[in-house]
């Protein structure tokens, strides 16, 4: 038996670079937050592995988030594109994006969602791809709109769609959101202020972008996702 | 840029994106030694947690798979029962995302008739029996059990990510 003591270490927000499990202003994070310290894995044991997805994982259509039913959905339609990169800043090919999101009016297709906005028939807001050999990505879909909910009076989250990456490694899997340019709700939403860095909190925000803007057809939005690497415990 | 893209939470309605098709099957249910494991996610006040999902890696087998809890805040998966590698007890590697988590939560699950491995890794036995405790899956059913509690009296062990 080792008699090697683990490493516990308090959560970290790096910096504010990435948010703290507790976040009081965000209430569900109350009772979800571990309070007990972390245990730091020492670096031999850091898991590169992960799972692996392929062509037989996605369809090409399920990238066009505008064409999975009969009819077109309502609301500004846009093309969300953008590379997955590795903290060295290559691009990671071949890696599975999901994305969901709300439809043009604020509501999600899904049974516990009760915001009083109209479903679109035409619209189930999930969409997934695999980035090419330059790690890049591209959705077709319509801008989610911007909706409420019940952490604090008045609350309303900033337009976002969802966005899940599995990256090179099971520990670098990141499920994020990505926000709008200008977003006047910015300040007032616990989630997106949860990351305290306002450099940090920038990188969870779109650029709108003419190279990808289709004329006549579509706005273009640029989202590049920056996958970490695990930090591992020093060698001594 | 190459700083790292944060976290965000995936909300209460990520099963649109990440539960759409079955994949709580790491290996086929009716495989051979296929061992299919149940449990709950619980919050700090012991109440089950209806909108988390549980992804699963077994880094020895190459199996991956995930499934959304229940209304009881249970989960299931089927697998391969997981080998041990690099002096490494057997086990599977779980995060845990959800409402109200703005980053996931990493842990593991060992066996419980494993003991002479699990007495020899490097993970549990430089951990308290009572964090120790917390990794090991108890037998039900003729498969496993595993509860991953988030906070409070016996919360399950968590690493750095
Ligand atoms: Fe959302």
């Amino acid at each position: 038996m080792s008699d090697r003591r683990l490493v516990r270490v308090e959560d970290s927000d790096r910096g504010g670079r990435e948010p703290r499990y507790l976040h009081p202003e965000y209430r569900s994070s109350v009772k979800r937050a571990p309070a007990a310290p972390l245990v730091l894995l020492p670096e031999a044991l850091a898991d590169r592995t992960g799972p692996v997805f392929g062509t037989g994982d996605v369809a090409a259509a399920d990238a066009d988030l505008t064409a999975q039913h009969d009819g077109d959905p309502l609301g500004e339609r846009i093309v969300v594109s953008g590379r997955v990169l590795g903290s060295d800043g290559r691009g990671v090919p071949g890696t599975l994006l999901e994305i969901w999101q709300a439809n043009a009016a604020g509501r999600y297709r899904h049974g516990s969602d009760r915001h009083p906005a109209p479903l679109d028939p035409n619209f189930t807001g999930a969409g997934r791809c695999l980035t090419d050999a330059d790690g890049r990505y591209r959705f077709v879909t319509v801008k989610p709109g911007a909706y409420p909910w019940r952490n604090h009076p008045n609350a309303w989250r900033p337009a976002h769609i969802h966005l899940s990456v599995f990256g090179r490694a099971f520990i670098d899997r990141l499920v994020t959101q990505m926000y709008f340019p200008g977003d006047p709700l910015f300040e007032f939403d616990p989630i997106f202020q949860s990351v305290r860095d306002p450099a940090a909190r920038q990188r969870l925000v779109s650029a709108f972008d003419w190279e990808t803007t289709a004329p006549e057809w579509a706005l273009g939005y640029r989202f590049d996702i920056v996958l970490g690497s695990t930090p591992i415990e020093e060698s001594p | 840029m190459t700083e790292p893209t944060p976290s965000q939470t995936v909300g209460p309605f990520f099963t649109i994106g990440l539960c759409a098709r079955p994949q709580q099957e790491l290996v086929p249910e009716g495989a051979d030694g296929a061992v299919a494991i149940s449990g709950r996610v619980i919050d700090g006040d012991g109440e089950p947690v209806p909108d988390a999902v549980v992804e699963a890696w077994d880094r020895a087998g190459g199996h991956w798979g995930r499934c959304g809890t229940d209304a009881g805040g249970a989960f299931h998966l089927v697998t391969a029962r997981p080998a041990g590698a690099g002096g490494e007890a057997p086990h599977l590697a779980l995060l845990v995302f959800a409402r109200g988590l703005l980053k996931p939560l990493l842990t593991r699950m060992y066996l419980p008739d494993e003991k002479e491995a699990n007495t020899a890794d490097p993970v549990l036995s430089a951990l308290e029996p009572d964090e120790r405790a917390t990794l090991v899956a108890r037998p039900a059913d003729g498969g496993l059990t595993f509860d991953i509690r988030l906070q409070g009296e016996g919360q399950t062990t968590f690493f750095v990510l």
